[in-house]
């Protein structure tokens, strides 16, 4: 069966290359276009894995993984972050928080599906 | 469209959002709301283009960003010159997406002193930061790189694993990780169970797992370390070399330097967020679509008044229940047109806010401060006007900036305030879209424009000319009352290019002018370019249509009213003065059927040639027509704009009259010639 891949970033092209390379690779994937969104989805389907990325209106990437950590349902569902800050406070803001990786943007297909497979197997 | 495309699009509402931003922060001052906003949209950009490889706008953006980043802060406060160099950076930004997008050059001089402008805000963290973007530290152990042949280089290495709890709360999954160690080499996993009590002490939410793993690998210990990047911190490891590699290969990850962390970057954001504006909801719709259906919706028109037509030869009853439907059908039909017609209907925001941009250049390069005043900027009009507007906009304001505001001193003498103010408004006003550009300015020199129209032999030496005559004297080909063509509004272009292109889109200019306290230029245009009122005159057998938007009046003149003089012109006497008359079969190769006094005329306003009346036979109707090109079927026809369906079924042809005045004007050049040798005594008001 196919994993469910929630993507959380409010830039279309970003939302649309990740979509394409993981439908690519048989991943089904469902967009959010803000935090907000992404944790209304995630209260009607429980997904595989979720990236998400740092800057967005509504709810940076941070409250986003906050708040969806703090709902039952979404216990041990991974999430990567997407940052184009290389910070380490910000990794470490994000673990502590609840993500369970990090990618730092720009990245290419290639590696965004190198970080799925690692997180997902 | 392809995602680059959708880029593109993304940065052009960024951009957006970006001048939007700084706007705000203009008017308002510093709210860290709006240098979020702003922030966002720069660094959204960098994202984008740094996974398209757009070097250029990434280095830019990541400079821009890094000072927006020090206002939100709090290290940099925004003053006056700094708001500027924000603008100047947003107009740059633009500048090297549009060049990336195009895959144009781009202006290096240009931009590199805007950076250097960026740069005095950096502070000291320029040096700090080596920034680079090939350096991609991504953490994807690089597992694939195919070994060296030489199997004596392998390592071995102790890897010792105890996850803690918090490990698994966070989504992790050792037997992943054990997976990624897996395709390093060969590896061993042992479990050590040895902490895990009795049954009946298991505490079900610690842990008591741990590993022991061994991995003979070609890979260095950073690497190895790499596959556990996720989870360090979450565990206690260990990993020690049992045999090293003889000859450790170089190694990808270990040379990639890691940017240098900004110390400041994204603090948790303030939670004093208002509430965040519901976007609104919006599709991106393939144009063509939408052209498709604006035809088909065109098609509907015609059918409805054919069937109109038809019902009406019935000549039914006036009680039919017909009629009432065939009401209901026309009141639908309308309301799907409008709606339609909505769909490429955009507000003027986009265009208005580049005019800003042109405002501060073009103040820069004449030493004229000024600033741009916008109101109504939700007006919407067809995408096309907006598109084919953009070039004539630009040059007035440009002019308005350039001849129309005054030289700072002279400004200061005159009790106004030293930055000059340029007025952009959009309005709909009964059906017509109202554009006006005005400046604070000195006014049009009056006696300035007519010598220049003299020197250049645009009017006679003799001709008495009313203060609005000479303001139009402007919109002549040839005109430009600049001395010598400056840099900036001169450019070859005169203001008869704009009243052409207005023109083109079916609307008009005007101009007004107030000695000492500006100029206002006045474009009036259709609200769609798809439909438009017409008169439904005949010409030589020929059913045509007038576009209404041209015509002033329609006379039925008296025999004495028309004078011929010499061999073809013929004048109109209307009110104390003379107009020329076209007679349009004749202009369009026809044969005229009705003598000249039994016609009609329609009196039009050129918009090169003054005032002319077109000679037709009949005016038969007036009515709304739905607009076919005749370009792509007919080329370029003199005289025709383009073609409508009437309610018959019959093609009707939509005249010129800016090109059927120019040609007719020449045929009567020698009357305007004469014009000015009669003598006034003949005039008869009709």
């Amino acid at each position: 069966m196919s994993k469910d891949i929630l993507i959380v970033d409010d830039s279309p092209s970003v939302r649309r290359m990740v979509t394409m390379t993981l439908s690519q690779a048989q991943f089904e994937v469902h967009e959010a276009e803000n935090g907000a969104e992404g944790l209304r989805m995630s209260r009607t389907k429980r997904f595989d894995m979720v990236i998400t990325d740092q800057n967005m209106p509504v709810m940076t990437g941070l409250e986003f993984i906050r708040a969806f950590r703090g709902e039952p349902q979404n216990r041990g569902i991974p999430i990567v972050f997407l940052s184009t800050e290389s910070a380490i406070s910000l990794k470490e803001e994000a673990r502590s928080a609840g993500a369970l990786g990090w990618m730092q943007k720009p990245f290419e297909p290639t590696q965004l599906l190198a970080v799925v497979r690692k997180v997902l197997g | 469209m392809s995602i680059r495309d959708t880029f593109f699009q993304e940065c052009e509402d960024l951009l957006a959002a970006l001048v939007d931003g700084l706007a705000e922060l203009e008017s308002s001052g510093q709210d860290s709301e709006i240098v979020n906003a702003v922030f966002r949209a720069v660094h959204s950009i960098k994202g984008g283009a740094g996974a398209f490889g757009l070097d250029d706008v990434v280095s830019f953006a990541h400079a821009f960003e890094t000072v927006l980043d020090r206002v939100r802060e709090g290290d940099l406060a925004v003053d006056g010159k700094l708001l500027r160099v924000f603008h100047k950076s947003s107009d740059q930004l633009t500048d090297l997406v549009e060049a990336a997008r195009d895959e144009t050059a781009i202006e290096t001089t240009a931009r590199d002193s805007v950076l250097k402008d960026l740069e005095t805000y950096l502070g000291d963290q320029v040096e700090e930061e080596e920034f680079s973007f090939d350096a991609l530290t991504l953490d994807v152990p690089p597992a694939l790189e195919i070994p060296a042949e030489d199997s004596a280089s392998r390592g071995v290495y102790e890897i010792l694993f105890r996850p803690h709890a918090a490990l698994f709360s966070n989504g992790h999954e050792p037997s992943l990780v054990f997976e990624c160690l897996s395709q390093m080499g060969d590896l061993t996993v042992e479990l050590q169970d040895i902490s895990i009590p009795d049954f009946e002490l298991l505490d079900d939410s610690g842990l008591q797992l741990a590993w022991r793993l061994e991995l003979t690998t070609f890979d260095s210990e950073t690497v190895l370390h790499d596959a556990f990047e996720f989870v360090e911190g979450l565990c206690d490891l260990e990993i020690r070399p049992l045999t090293r590699p003889t000859d450790p290969l170089p190694t990808i990850a270990s040379e990639v330097p890691t940017p240098q962390p900004t110390p400041s970057s994204d603090k948790p954001q303030t939670k004093s967020e208002k509430e965040p504006k519901a976007p609104k909801a919006t599709l991106r719709v393939d144009l063509d679509r939408v052209d498709r259906l604006i035809n088909t919706v065109g098609e509907l028109i015609i059918n409805q008044a054919m069937i109109a037509q038809r019902i009406e030869e019935l000549d039914l009853p006036g009680t039919s229940q017909v009629l009432n439907e065939l009401e209901d059908y026309k009141l639908l039909a309308r309301d799907i047109q409008e709606g339609v017609m909505a769909i490429r209907a955009q507000p003027v925001k986009p265009l208005f806010q580049r005019m800003s941009r042109i405002v501060r250049e073009a103040g820069e390069a004449t030493g004229k401060p000024a600033k741009l005043l916008t109101t109504g900027e939700g007006t919407e009009v067809d995408k096309t006007v907006i598109e084919r507007l953009a070039d004539p906009l630009t040059h007035m304001i440009r002019n308005a900036v350039d001849h129309g505001l005054e030289k700072t001193d002279t400004r200061i003498a005159a009790g106004k305030p030293e930055e000059g103010t340029i007025r952009l408004t959009a309005a709909h006003r009964s059906g017509n879209v109202i554009l006006e550009v005005s400046d604070d300015g000195g006014g049009l020199n009056r006696e300035k424009i007519l010598q220049t129209a003299l020197d250049k032999g645009l009017v006679a030496p003799d001709v008495e000319l009313t203060e609005p005559e000479i303001d139009n004297l402007l919109f002549l080909p040839g005109f430009s009352t600049a001395k010598e063509v400056s840099n900036l509004s001169g450019r070859g272009v005169g203001m008869d290019v704009v009243r052409n292109a207005v023109a083109a889109l079916g609307g008009r200019i005007s101009i007004t002018s107030d000695p000492g306290q500006g100029t206002t230029f006045t474009i009036v245009l259709p609200l769609t370019l798809a439909v438009m009122d017409g008169f439904v005159i005949s010409v030589a057998d020929q059913t045509m249509v007038v576009p209404i938007s041209s015509i002033i009046e329609t006379i039925h003149p008296i025999r004495r009213n028309i004078h011929t003089i010499g061999q073809n012109g013929r004048l109109l006497a209307l009110r104390n003065r003379y107009v020329p008359i076209v007679d349009v079969a004749e202009n369009l190769g026809l044969k005229s059927l009705n003598r000249l006094d039994d016609q009609i005329f329609l009196l039009v306003s050129s918009v090169s040639h003054g005032t002319c009346a077109l000679a037709v036979d009949a005016i038969h109707d007036q009515r709304q027509v739905v607009v076919k090109s005749l370009k792509t079927s007919c080329g370029s026809i003199t005289g025709i704009s383009a073609a409508t369906i009437l309610g018959n079924g019959k093609i009707a042809l939509i005249l010129d009259t800016e090109e059927i005045a120019r040609t007719g004007a020449s045929a009567s050049e020698l009357a305007h010639e004469k014009l000015t040798q009669m003598e006034p005594a003949l005039v008869d008001a009709n």
